[in-house]
């Protein structure tokens, strides 16, 4: 256990020191939000633009500390040998995971509590009763987004995790139903959308968390593939060195 | 004894990097590999690490195998890379204070900031330090968990002088303790220095192994130095020492044989017997570096 908290303590540290990391889990999401929800210039099919981007944000958030920031801060250490040389530690890879594991919820919840303190400033009023259903999905897109991630890491050069992640962020937050519904998008695209694990991740939560809305099923059914695939392909195929 | 390797390999795909390596290393000594770059040195170290695996011969370190009971180790051995490990934003305190967490029992990482001189030092992030500091922090982070056996890779490899005069002292103290110290570096100063025992290896075998002074005498000196009055008579002297003599410049004399107490009584009561003054006597001990040039044919260093 004290491995554990040693690690842990270690990784998070390291995650507050990196700005551009911060940027991307924190900078971004709320420069959509307050600008996008001031400016009303996306289509988000509301009379209300916050409704739609609030919880549009939240599942970028997921995305964003699980998939890039993991990613590409696994990527490095890979690279530089860190992950090397914690193989001859004490610490073992089980608890290894876990810890990255643990930070990235620790990420997540201080970014759900920063933009859901914003969101309510600028007028968002979710239903409760949705929060179970969000944060039930909120951590399957942990699983799925982690298990991409770590994937990358695992099997790519520092540098083409960091570019591979970047990439396929920008893609699947243009494409991913987070900022721009689905429903806006033209049908083929959001066809191939919702193969990918960004769509029924917005779908999970913006369906939870808006009044009178619901979630479709194909979304549980995608995300929960993504969340048991992404994992298990990290596992068989990550390299160490 | 702690550690074993016997008629180890290690191949990658075709190229053969160990090819039959055998050697012991044991508690309370230094052990150094040395070699030239590319000699099998890191894939050797790297397997006793646990990293790799061997692809015939066996090993063992503490009595165990390195790979399979490689988490049953981790608690007993440390280990230096030949270079990265840490991550660049992590500072000193941080990162000792980290691996201080993963054993049961470590050493202070305040006391082992100091001991490696980096307390002054214990906020500047990792790619801020100099090369020699962050082989410190390195060696550090090797010795925190309290070992029993420590791993070194190259621990001097881009150090000033002062860094390295702190490193021995450190590997000193650890052989004081008991501890089984396994080096590898293609340093003969820093062999000559420090190693208790020497395993010189080329083109992934073991070409010599011993003590420095076994090695040197081994290979000892082959013949006799020795100075005096000019234009001597040397067919007079090599009947009378049974060995070839000759002026190699003016009242400089060479005799062709091992420098034996029966030659150096020899060639001095020649000279006493003609009243001639000696000026300089030398039986030139051989430097561990001629022996390895010797070993490796001289083709690196």
């Amino acid at each position: 256990m004290n491995a554990f908290r040693s690690q842990v303590r270690t990784e998070l540290a390291l995650s507050s020191r990196q700005g551009e990391q911060l940027l991307v889990s924190l900078g971004i999401p709320l420069l959509i939000l307050v600008f996008f929800s001031t400016i009303d210039l996306l289509p988000t099919g509301t009379d209300k633009p916050i409704d739609f981007l609030a919880p549009g944000v939240l599942a970028l958030a997921v995305m964003s500390t699980a998939m890039v920031s993991l990613g590409i801060g696994t990527g490095f250490e890979r690279t530089y040998g860190v992950l090397k040389r914690l193989g001859a530690s004490p610490l073992g890879r089980g608890r290894w995971v876990m810890a990255k594991i643990a930070t990235v919820i620790v990420i997540e919840v201080i970014q759900w509590v920063v933009l859901i303190s914003a969101s309510i400033l600028l007028g968002w009023s979710p239903p409760l009763s949705g929060w179970v259903c969000a944060i039930a999905g909120a951590l399957l897109g942990t699983a799925a987004f982690s298990g991409l991630g770590l994937l990358m890491a695992g099997t790519l050069p520092g540098l083409a995790t960091l570019a591979a992640a970047n990439g396929l962020y920008l893609i699947l937050l243009l494409t991913g139903g987070m900022i721009i519904p689905l429903s806006e998008l033209p049908a083929p695209l959001a066809a191939v959308a919702k193969v990918f694990p960004a769509a029924p991740l917005a779908e999970i939560i913006i369906g939870s968390l808006t009044v009178g809305g619901n979630v479709a099923s194909w979304a549980w059914v995608s995300l929960t593939c993504w969340a048991l695939i992404a994992p298990l392909g990290a596992a068989l195929l990550f390299r160490w060195e | 004894m702690s550690v074993i390797a016997e008629q180890l390999s290690i191949k990658y795909g075709q190229t053969v990097a160990v090819d039959q390596v055998s050697f012991e290393a044991q508690a309370g000594q230094i052990t150094v590999l040395l070699g030239p770059n590319g000699a099998g040195k890191t894939s050797t170290i790297e397997h006793l690490e646990g990293y790799r695996a061997a692809s015939s011969g066996s090993s063992s370190v503490l009595g165990l195998d390195p790979i399979a009971d490689h988490h049953k180790l981790t608690a007993q051995v440390g280990i230096m890379l030949q270079q990265g490990g840490i991550p660049t934003a992590i500072r000193p305190r941080e990162l000792l204070q980290q691996y201080a967490g993963f054993f049961p029992d470590s050493l202070d990482p305040e006391d082992l900031l100091a001991s490696v001189g980096l307390t002054d030092r214990s906020k500047t992030p990792y790619r801020r330090l100099s090369g020699g500091e962050q082989q410190r922090l390195s060696l550090a982070i090797a010795l925190i968990g309290k070992p029993k056996v420590v791993f070194l890779d190259e621990p001097t490899a881009g150090v000033d002088l002062e860094g390295r005069d702190l490193i021995r002292s450190l590997l000193l103290a650890l052989r004081q303790e008991g501890v089984c110290v396994l080096i590898t570096t293609h340093d003969l100063a820093e062999t000559e220095r420090l190693a208790d025992k020497v395993i010189i290896i080329d083109h992934g075998k073991v070409i010599a192994q011993g003590s420095p002074t076994e090695l040197m005498s081994a290979t000892s000196s082959d013949h006799l130095l020795f100075g005096a009055t000019p234009n001597l008579d040397c067919a007079a002297l090599s009947a009378a020492v049974g060995s070839q003599a000759s002026e190699t410049s003016h009242g400089e004399y060479r005799v062709e044989a091992p420098p034996s107490p029966a030659l150096v009584a020899a060639v001095t009561s020649w000279l006493a017997a003609q009243n001639i003054q000696l000026t300089d006597l030398r039986a030139e001990r051989q430097r561990l570096d001629d022996v390895f040039r010797r070993l490796t044919d001289g083709t690196q260093s």
